[in-house]
């Protein structure tokens, strides 16, 4: 196989794989920011997330059940995230950075014993059936998890769009006090759609120690579920552009592996930040000083 | 343009605001005696909150931490003598403290400063590892002791105050979130750092470890005379002690933290919103520069993936803690410098992993957060009561 068709079934393979993460993350981020609140420490929620979905995998003997743990402690961390930013006078962007540092430490704290044992894993399938060569079958490797995030996707966005819950979200994103006057919840609400986005990236990170990379350990998570905050301001709070977004971001982020991976070593580091530059290079572009971002929620303060 | 203007960016007590209030009150007889001592009582309840609240908060945070080592099977109790001995118990350890505080300090800064503008900023990290890594690309073609030193501090918080420049001006001129623009430029200063220290500057006698060349131990920063601590900890007690005073003391300091109260009031009174947000973010990251330049002219020699501590993180802990002031900023530096320390023995002792250290940082910073909804508390309660009698 050519280098140049290497590199790009690199990227390909690359962005179905590590896509799936920065899906989850942005999905949930998507949500939660809908409501008109910003949650940072959905990095610290990937990583638990990972965490709690290896513990239990390797405990119980089913990937499943860990995923469904991951997503409980996600759900646990975005309330706990809701409920504090529900206080007076308290900085939802400040309750992110703790929430990420808190889970970030309790996951490496209670996953200390984890780093070792081998879990079973979730299952994939091969969508390079078709292809004779070994390499190409295992690039085209696709995790169930991967189909759930396309559902998820379509089904968030379906229930923002359409749905009488998706029209109370956006209203209280666009103003609590028309909201209010309306007689919801607005707490409530931000409550809910906190703990939602919660649990998606709680699921987002048992991808990560269940299937790719596949283990568990302290160095598993490289900012994911920091991009993914700014990956939503890019796909513009829309489910279907943060899918494609996130497709971006994978690729972006195989690029340096796979180019080592056919023999240009020089400037690995620089290409490993590729995503890095990538979105920050986004937002510069895409930001105004004098407008609001089209879709952007009026009460969201993290994007002004 | 709108600025997020967060709560904790409220200076703690006003004391210009009420010396300002006096002159108008005495104007207005006969209630005037009563406002001043109204003005005085908010004054000093100011004060007592600005230490009240935020000690109470530590309180909560180590008895929530107590219960979660409790539930390890551990007595919390001797985890804390433990702590404190490898902290501040013996001159050993608090050396070893204040060693760990004096970075802290330094990367507060690039946090606190732009706090003050209602600007949350993440980057102390990004900025630290850039200018120590500046700093030793500088230190190598430099020849004297007094050169060398000097050369290296001085790039150093230059490029740390100009890479954290570069996210206040996206912000100014652009409408770029600085949050998330400072997050992001820490993984690209790491990459460049790897990049560097792999190639381009590489010392080809560094195997396992890539690093630049070393500066040489004649050119290492010393330690103060009587201690064993290095000189960072002089320059982060000073920068600490002078950036308080350009906020607190200087016309520029006032505008600043007009604009981080009512960007609205300082557009209308003509202040140069966008340059004093550059402004400012550069000052901050002096600081985080400098410390990365302190670390590698003090401790490492060379720089190396050693510059990536997480110092720059925990410095943001250390700003809100200390409510954006540069001079709590000290205070809290030394109590989680003291925290990190007591993190080895932790270790050895109690065989507990190296992240209980992050969790204890993680609940102290979660209380600290909740703790800021307590602030005026009793007072609004007290006026609604006069107010309810006087009506």
């Amino acid at each position: 196989m050519s280098a140049a068709a290497g590199v790009a079934l690199g990227v390909i393979g690359g962005a179905i794989r590590i896509s799936t993460p920065f899906l989850f993350v942005s999905l949930g981020e998507c949500l939660t920011e809908k409501s008109g609140r910003v949650n940072l420490g959905l990095e610290g929620t990937l990583v638990m997330g990972a965490m709690a979905a290896y513990g239990v995998s390797y405990l119980s003997g089913s990937p499943w059940l860990g995923v469904l743990t991951a997503g409980a402690a996600g759900l646990v961390l975005g309330a706990l995230h809701a409920w504090l930013c529900a206080r007076p006078r308290v900085n939802d962007v400040a309750v992110g950075i703790a929430l990420m540092l808190f889970g970030v430490g309790l996951a490496f704290f209670l996953g200390k014993p984890l780093i070792g044992p081998s879990a079973p894993h979730l299952p994939a399938f091969s969508a390079g059936w078709w292809s004779g060569s070994a390499q190409v079958r295992s690039a085209l490797q696709i995790n169930a998890l991967f189909v759930i995030g396309l559902v998820a996707t379509v089904a968030v966005r379906f229930v923002l769009a359409r749905t009488r819950w998706g029209l109370i979200i956006r209203t209280v994103g666009e103003s609590g006090d028309a909201a209010r006057a309306m007689g919801y919840d607005v707490a409530r609400v931000r409550l809910l759609a906190t703990m939602a986005g919660g649990a998606l990236a709680g699921v987002g990170g048992s991808f990560l120690s269940l299937f790719y990379p596949g283990s568990w350990n302290e160095g598993l998570s490289s900012g994911q579920g920091l991009m993914a905050v700014a990956l939503v301001i890019f796909a513009r709070w829309d489910p279907l552009r943060c899918l494609a977004a996130s497709l971006l971001f994978g690729g972006a982020s195989a690029l340096g592996p796979a180019l080592q991976s056919v023999g240009v070593t020089s400037g690995y580091y620089l290409f490993n930040a590729a995503p890095y530059a990538l979105t920050l290079a986004i937002i510069i572009a895409t930001s105004s000083r004098d407008r609001a971002l089209h879709g952007q929620p009026a009460e969201l303060r993290v994007a002004k | 343009m709108t600025i997020g203007a967060s709560s904790v960016s409220e200076p703690p007590s006003d004391a210009a605001g009420d010396a300002a209030r006096g002159p108008v009150a005495a104007t207005l007889a006969p209630a005037a005696a009563d406002d001043e001592i109204e003005a005085r009582r908010a004054a000093i309840r100011k004060m007592v909150e600005a230490i009240v609240v935020p000690g109470a908060a530590i309180g909560a945070a180590l008895v929530l931490f107590g219960v979660f080592i409790a539930l390890t099977g551990r007595n919390p109790l001797a985890v804390y003598r433990e702590m404190f001995r490898g902290s501040f118990g013996t001159w050993f350890s608090f050396q070893n403290t204040l060693q760990r505080a004096a970075p802290l300090m330094l990367t507060a800064l690039a946090t606190a400063l732009p706090l003050r503008l209602g600007l949350v900023v993440l980057g102390g990290e990004g900025a630290m590892v850039l200018g120590g890594l500046a700093a030793a690309a500088v230190g190598v073609h430099l020849h004297t002791p007094t050169s060398v030193k000097v050369g290296m501090l001085v790039t150093g918080a230059l490029v740390g105050g100009s890479w954290i420049a570069i996210a206040g001006a996206l912000r100014a001129n652009r409408g770029v979130n600085e949050t998330i623009s400072t997050l992001l430029l820490n993984y690209i200063a790491i990459a460049l750092l790897n990049h560097v220290v792999e190639g381009p500057l590489r010392d080809p006698s560094s195997l396992n470890k890539p690093s630049t060349l070393p500066i040489g131990d004649d050119n290492m920063l010393g330690t103060l005379p009587g201690l064993d601590v290095h000189w960072g900890l002089a320059w982060g007690l000073g920068a600490c002690l002078l950036f308080w005073l350009v906020m607190q003391r200087t016309t520029f300091g006032f505008a600043a933290r007009m604009v981080g109260g009512n960007v609205r009031a300082a557009l209308l009174n003509g202040l140069p919103v966008r340059r004093l947000i550059v402004v400012v973010t550069f000052l901050g990251g002096l600081g985080a520069g400098l410390a990365g330049a302190i670390e590698v002219a003090a401790i490492h020699g060379t720089a190396n993936a050693s510059l990536v501590t997480g110092y720059g993180y925990t410095g943001v802990l250390v700003a809100f803690i200390a409510r954006a002031n540069p001079l709590g900023a000290i205070p809290v530096a030394i109590l989680l410098g003291g925290i990190g320390a007591s993190g080895g023995l932790l270790q050895r002792v109690f065989d507990l992993p190296d992240a209980t250290v992050n969790v204890l940082q993680g609940i102290l910073f979660l209380a600290i957060l909740f703790s800021e909804s307590f602030y005026g508390r009793r007072w609004s309660f007290r006026r609604a009561r006069a107010a309810r009698q006087a009506s």
